[in-house]
């Protein structure tokens, strides 16, 4: 009996959809076009999707894996046109070919590609270990490269602010008391991450005050988190208000 | 064999981290040059990734259609998506995809009113999961837990007009935490992961670290 | 009073809804004064003379769209209305659609000429090594732009060997692009930056405030409000503020009431 009623709950639904846009396309409010149709099923997949909150149901992993497959799709065809085709296909490949190509083939982007080639016998039993030699190659280069740039921009960077007069001269008391402030809160949660001594003593005093900026800091970063996921949901129903139903201007 | 498979990724790393970290500080033309090939080198090869992905991804959903798992008929709506996408892709409005990308076709109606509208959506669910989570679970159980809540709830009416109508201060406030004990708190995150992302980088050149190979042999 | 706190979440889900869509359709003004970060962005654009070089990354996508969109489109009308040359470009796959988009949409509104006011170089993977690559010599990053053309041709990339000619970096992000762009890319090539983000990132990035790493930032659909606000080009994000104001008083008046309800039950069982 249970499968019935969702049964028709979702035809009835899905009828109600139709009859919607029946209506909106007859009356003018939706163009009858490509990108009228287009706001109809984008209109369709919000709502397919929105259905999870009422009940997990076909329409929304219909929806869900549609999204993934274009997503897929579109991810690949962007590669190849702003990657492959003009990294690869059109100064390796073309002049190599290419009795009409103007420029000679870069051939050393062969090497890169054979690295890349490489990371697909990852898949195989016998040559997996060649996939070894690219996944090195890049894990080494972007160890070397991120150690003097990570030194200077995230270490140097920010401990230079943090160790600012706290009277040089302008500062306001308030100012300065907010420069106190910062220096104590860093040193304390550095203190209170330090997990290899115990927290006793001293030690133990200051990470308790760590905890404090930690939790106002999370407390900051959960209002945020609630403004950030509002602001998806509201923009979803703009979309829906405006530009399918044209109750909104 | 282990030569080759073991001992010659750990001598690459070795050689590269080594290399691109010197590199830093010399000032030399043929050290620019270095570095502009091999970033160069490094982002083809990231492009090759993106193919490991999708074949993983596409490989699952095979795999789920073939042992007839429960709910294999919606891994159909992954390859149908996909498939119409790269067929419409490869079409490229009539030019095929060995001539630039054209404008306007149906690879973009598809990218517009399916992949967009999908993609935001499937995120703003967590509005609501957040709206019951908050209602639910978020209790002032201890000190910490009244510090955190009372903060958010500062932040939360700052950060929008409403905010300044309950009172001027209200937003003061909020940029006050904001600017001092979450810029604090933050710093000393930031500052934690980078020693932490230093070491773990000297681990990999040194060859101390050696996860990113893989396991067996 | 403990049923209050078993109560079906679909309840909730529903209250959040109608709020938002009755705040949208009800038309009342909110005030939306710049703060200190989304103002120093404004200056800054301000300050930069005719025919300045700002480069926009796109650095989402679809995802994160109801937030970044809005910052994309109050930032490129500000660009345009002050003659900038926009250069656009993006680490995210699934961002070239909505970026091109943003970039077509005001440009037309400015008469701009794609190539010559503008370019769109489109998408390339890489990250680090990407900003690296087009730190050292761009047309070597970006040999044909997004719709094929030699970028070495077009007048917009004139004067611009690489990221040191960029007189303004604007991230728009909804990952760690803003550390990986100051890390690779400001720090070695010395252009000014500013940033967008999503709310969730927005704690975050106030260490690199501080520290002017950052000239300033947006932070989520209010800082896009602000923006919008600055440059009296009310759209999405403004309209946005009434809803957003009006479910943060629910959700703060939903946790204080479910922890009143807590405590009150809490005392009953105990007592």
């Amino acid at each position: 009996m249970r499968k019935d009623s969702n049964f028709f709950v979702l035809v009835g639904t899905i009828g109600l959809f139709v009859c919607i846009n029946i209506f909106l396309m007859a009356s003018g409010k939706l163009p009858f076009s490509f990108d009228g149709f287009g706001v109809i099923l984008g209109a369709g997949l919000t709502l397919a999707i929105y259905s999870f909150l009422y009940k997990d149901n076909p329409a929304f992993k219909i929806a869900e894996n549609l999204y993934v497959g274009v997503s897929l799709g579109y991810t690949i065809i962007i590669t190849w046109f702003n990657f492959l085709k003009p990294d690869l296909y059109d100064p390796l490949i073309v002049p190599m070919f290419s009795k009409a190509a103007t420029k000679a083939p870069q051939y050393a982007l062969i090497f890169p590609s054979l690295l890349g080639v490489f990371m697909f016998l990852r898949f195989s039993r016998k040559l997996s270990w060649l996939s070894r030699w690219t996944f090195a190659f890049v894990v080494g280069l972007g160890a070397g490269v991120s150690i003097p740039r990570v030194i200077s921009a995230f270490i140097l960077e920010q401990i230079k602010p943090s160790l600012h007069p706290v009277f040089s001269g302008g500062e306001t008391l308030f100012s300065s008391v907010n420069t106190l402030l910062i220096m104590l809160g860093v040193i304390s949660v550095l203190i209170y991450f330090i997990f290899s001594v115990e927290h006793k003593g001293a030690i133990g005093k200051i990470s308790k005050i760590g905890i404090w900026f930690l939790m106002i800091s999370f407390g900051a970063s959960f209002g945020y988190t609630v403004m950030g996921r509002l602001s998806l949901l509201i923009g979803r129903i703009q979309f829906l208000l405006r530009d399918w139903l044209g109750v909104l201007q | 064999m282990n030569f080759l498979k073991r001992t010659i990724p750990l001598i690459i790393a070795f050689v590269m981290g080594v290399l691109m970290a010197m590199q830093y500080y010399v000032p030399h033309k043929l050290s620019q040059d270095l570095l502009e090939v091999v970033s160069k080198w490094d982002r083809i090869i990231a492009g090759f990734a993106v193919f490991i992905g999708a074949y993983s991804l596409l490989h699952l959903h095979w795999t789920r259609i073939k042992r007839k798992v429960e709910g294999w008929g919606y891994s159909v709506f992954v390859y149908f998506g996909a498939i119409i996408t790269l067929l419409f892709g490869f079409l490229n409005g009539g030019k095929f995809f060995w001539n630039d990308k054209q404008d306007g076709t149906m690879f973009d109606w598809l990218y517009y009113y399916v992949q967009v509208p999908a993609g935001a959506t499937i995120f703003s669910i967590l509005a609501f999961f957040i709206a019951s989570a908050a209602y639910r679970t978020f209790r002032a159980r201890t000190n910490e837990s009244t510090v955190l809540l009372l903060a958010a709830i500062v932040v939360m009416l700052g950060r929008v007009p409403i905010g300044n109508y309950i009172s001027p201060y209200v937003p003061a406030i909020a940029d006050w935490i904001m600017a001092v004990p979450n810029l604090a708190a933050k710093r000393g995150i930031l500052l934690g992961v980078s020693l932490g992302a230093i070491a773990t980088s000297l681990k990999i050149i040194f060859g101390i670290e050696r996860s990113y190979l893989g396991g067996g042999d | 009073m403990e049923r209050f706190l078993r109560i079906d979440r679909r309840i909730i889900f529903a209250s959040i809804t109608v709020a938002v869509i009755v705040s949208l359709v009800l038309q009342f003004e909110l005030p939306i004064p710049a703060s200190e970060p989304v103002q120093e962005i404004y200056e800054e654009i301000e300050s930069l003379p005719k025919g300045s070089r700002v480069m926009i990354a796109f650095d989402y996508d679809p995802a994160s769209k109801e937030e970044l969109q809005p910052m994309a489109v109050a930032f490129l009308h500000h660009c345009f209305s002050r003659d900038l040359k926009v250069i656009g470009m993006t680490h995210y796959p699934g961002a070239p659609g909505l970026a091109e988009q943003a970039m077509t949409s005001v440009a037309n509104q400015y008469q701009k000429k794609y190539g010559e006011d503008y370019v769109f170089l489109g998408y390339k993977p890489g990250s680090a090594s990407l900003i690296i690559n087009m730190g050292e010599n761009l047309y070597s990053a970006f040999p044909k732009d997004f719709y094929g053309n030699d970028t070495t041709t077009l007048p917009a990339l004139q004067d611009v060997d690489s990221l040191r000619e960029i007189n303004f970096l604007f991230d728009l992000a909804a990952g760690t692009t803003i550390e990986t762009w100051i890390a690779f890319g400001k720090e070695k090539y010395k252009f000014d930056m500013g940033a967008g983000c999503t709310a969730v990132m927005g704690p975050d990035m106030y260490p690199f405030l501080q520290s002017k790493q950052l000239t300033g930032l947006l932070g989520g659909l209010k800082g896009a409000a602000e923006y919008e606000a600055l440059i009296k080009k009310k759209a999405n994000a403004v309209s946005g503020m009434r809803p957003q104001s009006v479910v943060h008083v629910i959700i703060i008046i939903f946790v204080i009431f479910g922890n009143i309800v807590y405590f009150t039950t809490r005392r009953t069982r105990h007592a």
